[in-house]
């Protein structure tokens, strides 16, 4: 064999930049899984990766938009949606993809949340549930479950966390669906299914992050946190996204909306045509 | 954990962050409501420990953003409580509209700034962009030099913050990661010392609308309306009083700073500016934060070769103590004002534009040049502040400037 024909190349190679390898992420992150489950979905559709766009705002998974071999918006904590919502206006045909924390999404970036799924903006949102402030050091916020260690609760959260399914469904998305980083199959099929949707899509990847919330809450490994995806989730399709709340013994899991509805952008581009008719 | 139950002060290694959370914890602060963000994380994460530990009787809430921190610090504040909070960067930019509301009730908010850089580029390590654009925001603004003075600056700023005839918020700055994040022996108070020291928190009186004076609060007892809409009827005037606090908040920094001396043993030059090995200097160095210890080692070698080296060091840089300035420049031939921040398509940067603008009014016209520095963490190294006085010393000797605004350490 010629030296030549040794050099293995990654299959997904074409999707990720290679010059900003290594990432960041730690051993046994679930970002990596996500990352994964996008570019297969990307190229499962066949997607021109001229046509995509990711958008991400800051924290651990908001390093996504770096890694991608796509366009991208490496944007401010919290404003990625904002910012997604300009792109898909300004070039309405672009697949625009959120991919964000669930501290970056609901916590300083709550509101873009749920106006933009009320709106019906046509976006995907990814969210990268891990149920802390991952890149700050681990610090409690939105999605932290009741009695949770976190380095801002370090006697367990006395908060109330967000099901972020049902808000998603609440605040008027037309897709939602929640997987962990254990279901790589069905997350990338979900995924699939949102990027084909027209409107406010919604998926949350329950992920671990071993290092900080792991440490902190008996799971010190990516696999006892893989256990635990195993162990409580349990796959509940289209059941009813407010009695799935997250709790240490169960996570619903499953496509929980699928529904029509015209998008922002239809509506308005609908509008712009009537409005000139009625001028000639 | 940390111990602080002795009778006399007692040095141990803290970092900035640290420093400011036991200050903060000394202080037994009411309230504390913050949003996490490098390089201050540090801050909320052991004041989050004092709290759950019982070491303070402090409510304390992570928020949702730095917007929702201060906003429910100013609301705490505005019904007597003592409130604190930490935050950098990006954290205070979208803080903004709110550290008006804050000065403009006269809120006496206390908060850390671990001065980072703004995006974008995003950008984690230290500069002043953060705090300088929010000089003109009516709060009052200490730059420390070292974590020792991140700890003492905190403990007088509630002093100052409520002090009866001030009511006004003051942020303490830290440099990112230069302080906040660098182990340094900090000699702290005993609790007790410091307890007597910041006292309670005062409350001005106010008249009410029936021409009563009641406590400047919202009180069930005596209700006031804290924030009611000012057209052009007093908003002026309302204005004129935040100036006027200003400008009074010089003497009782310096009567705070006094009294703390007295109990601590440290001073930082009169509390509004810090010389060194400045009463006989022809060429000066004047500068915010921790780059003064660079400069202050260099000043030492000039010295040792007989070049009439020194520096000031602006502690207070809200209110701008002018007539200070002016004094400890009486005899200075040149000057480099260094910024480490930059006021795009302006003159210079906004540290340069308060130094030579007050120079203008004044007895002495030193040459002025001004040197941009250490955006985004860039280090300011020795050599380049051996760099800026041969500058000086040039300058000096042909009394000719090539070009007042530089930047330096830059790649070009
Ligand atoms: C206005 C502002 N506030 C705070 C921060 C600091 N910050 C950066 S990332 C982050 C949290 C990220 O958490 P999440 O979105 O859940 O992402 P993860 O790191 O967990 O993947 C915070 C608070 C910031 N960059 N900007
Ligand atoms: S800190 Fe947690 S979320 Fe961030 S990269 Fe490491 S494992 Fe992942
Ligand atoms: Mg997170």
């Amino acid at each position: 064999m010629t030296e030549k024909s040794l050099e293995l190349k990654h299959p997904y190679e074409r999707f990720l930049r290679k010059e900003r390898m290594p990432h960041i992420w730690c051993e046994g992150c679930g970002n990596g899984i996500i990352l994964n489950c996008f570019v297969r979905a990307l190229d499962e559709l066949n997607i021109d990766l001229n046509n995509v766009v990711v958008v991400s705002g800051i924290g651990c998974i908001g390093r996504i938009s770096g890694y991608t071999n796509t366009d991208s918006f490496h944007t401010t904590h919290g404003r990625p949606i904002a910012f997604a919502t300009g792109v898909k206006l300004a070039k309405p045909k672009l697949k625009v993809v959120v991919i964000s924390g669930d501290g970056d999404l609901f916590a300083i970036g709550g509101n873009h949340f749920i106006h933009a799924a009320r709106r019906n903006v046509d976006i995907t949102v990814i969210c990268a549930n891990n149920f802390i402030y991952g890149m700050t050091g681990g610090q409690y916020g939105p999605t932290t479950p009741l009695e949770a260690w976190t380095t801002t609760t370090p006697y367990g959260n006395i908060e109330h966390a967000f099901n972020l399914v049902h808000l998603a469904a609440a605040s008027g998305a037309v897709y939602v669906s929640r997987w962990t980083a254990l279901h790589v199959r069905r997350l990338k099929e979900s995924i699939k299914k949102a990027l084909q949707k027209e409107g406010f899509s919604f998926i949350e990847a329950v992920s671990q992050c071993p290092e900080i919330y792991g440490r902190y809450n008996k799971m010190k490994t990516a696999i006892s946190m893989m256990k635990w995806f195993k162990e409580a989730s349990e796959v509940r399709n289209f059941s009813d996204p407010a009695k799935a709340e997250i709790s240490p013994d169960k996570i619903i899991v499953g496509e929980f909306v699928d529904i029509e509805k015209p998008s922002y952008g239809r509506l308005l581009r609908e509008m712009k045509a009537k409005l000139k008719t009625k001028q000639k | 954990m940390v111990l602080t139950t002795q009778k006399g002060p007692r040095a141990i290694a803290l970092n900035g962050d640290e420093a400011v959370a036991l200050a903060a914890k000394q202080c037994d602060v009411d309230v504390v409501a913050a949003y996490p963000i490098t390089p201050q994380t540090i801050i909320v994460e052991r004041f989050s420990e004092y709290v759950h530990d019982g070491e303070v009787d402090t409510e304390f809430i992570c928020t949702e953003s730095e917007h929702s921190a201060l906003t429910c610090c100013l609301a705490a504040a505005a019904v007597g409580a003592r409130t604190f909070t930490a935050t950098a960067s990006a954290g205070l930019a979208l803080m903004h509209e709110i550290l008006y509301v804050t000065s403009g009730c006269r809120a006496p908010v206390v908060m850390a700034v671990a001065n980072r850089a703004l995006s974008a580029p995003i950008n984690i390590h230290c500069d002043h962009s953060d705090s300088m654009v929010e000089r003109d925001s009516g709060w009052i603004q200490i730059y420390s030099e070292n974590s020792q003075e991140a700890y003492d600056s905190i403990i007088q700023a509630f002093r100052i913050a409520e002090h009866q005839e001030l009511s006004l918020p003051t942020m303490v700055g830290l440099d990112g990661f230069f302080l906040s994040h660098t182990l340094e022996n900090v000699s702290v108070l005993p609790d007790e010392t410091v307890r007597k020291f910041v006292g309670q928190r005062q409350i001005p009186l106010v008249k009410n609308h029936e021409g009563k004076f009641v406590p400047y609060k919202l009180d069930p007892e005596n209700p006031i309306t804290i924030g009611p809409l000012d057209l052009h009827d007093y908003y002026f005037e309302h204005k004129r009083q935040q100036e006027e606090a200003m400008r009074k908040a010089l003497g009782i920094i310096r009567k705070v700073h006094d009294e703390y001396a007295e109990v601590s043993g440290r001073r930082y030059g009169n509390g509004l500016v810090d010389s060194y090995r400045l009463e006989d200097a022809e060429l000066v160095t004047i500068c915010l934060g921790s780059t003064a210890g660079t400069v202050k080692t260099v000043v030492d070698q000039l010295r040792a070769k007989g070049v009439k080296a020194g520096l000031l060091r602006i502690r207070t840089f809200r209110p701008l103590p002018v007539q200070e300035i002016i004094k400890a420049l009486q005899h200075v031939k040149a000057i480099a004002v260094m910024d480490r921040s930059c006021s795009f398509g302006g003159s210079g940067g906004p540290v340069f534009h308060e130094i030579r603008h007050v120079l203008y009014d004044s007895n002495i016209h030193p040459h002025v040049v001004n040197y941009i520095y250490g955006l985004g963490g860039r280090d300011m190294s020795q050599l380049l502040v051996q760099k800026i006085y041969r500058d000086l010393a040039r300058i000096l000797e042909t009394g000719k400037i090539d070009k007042s605004i530089k930047f330096i350490g830059l790649r070009e």
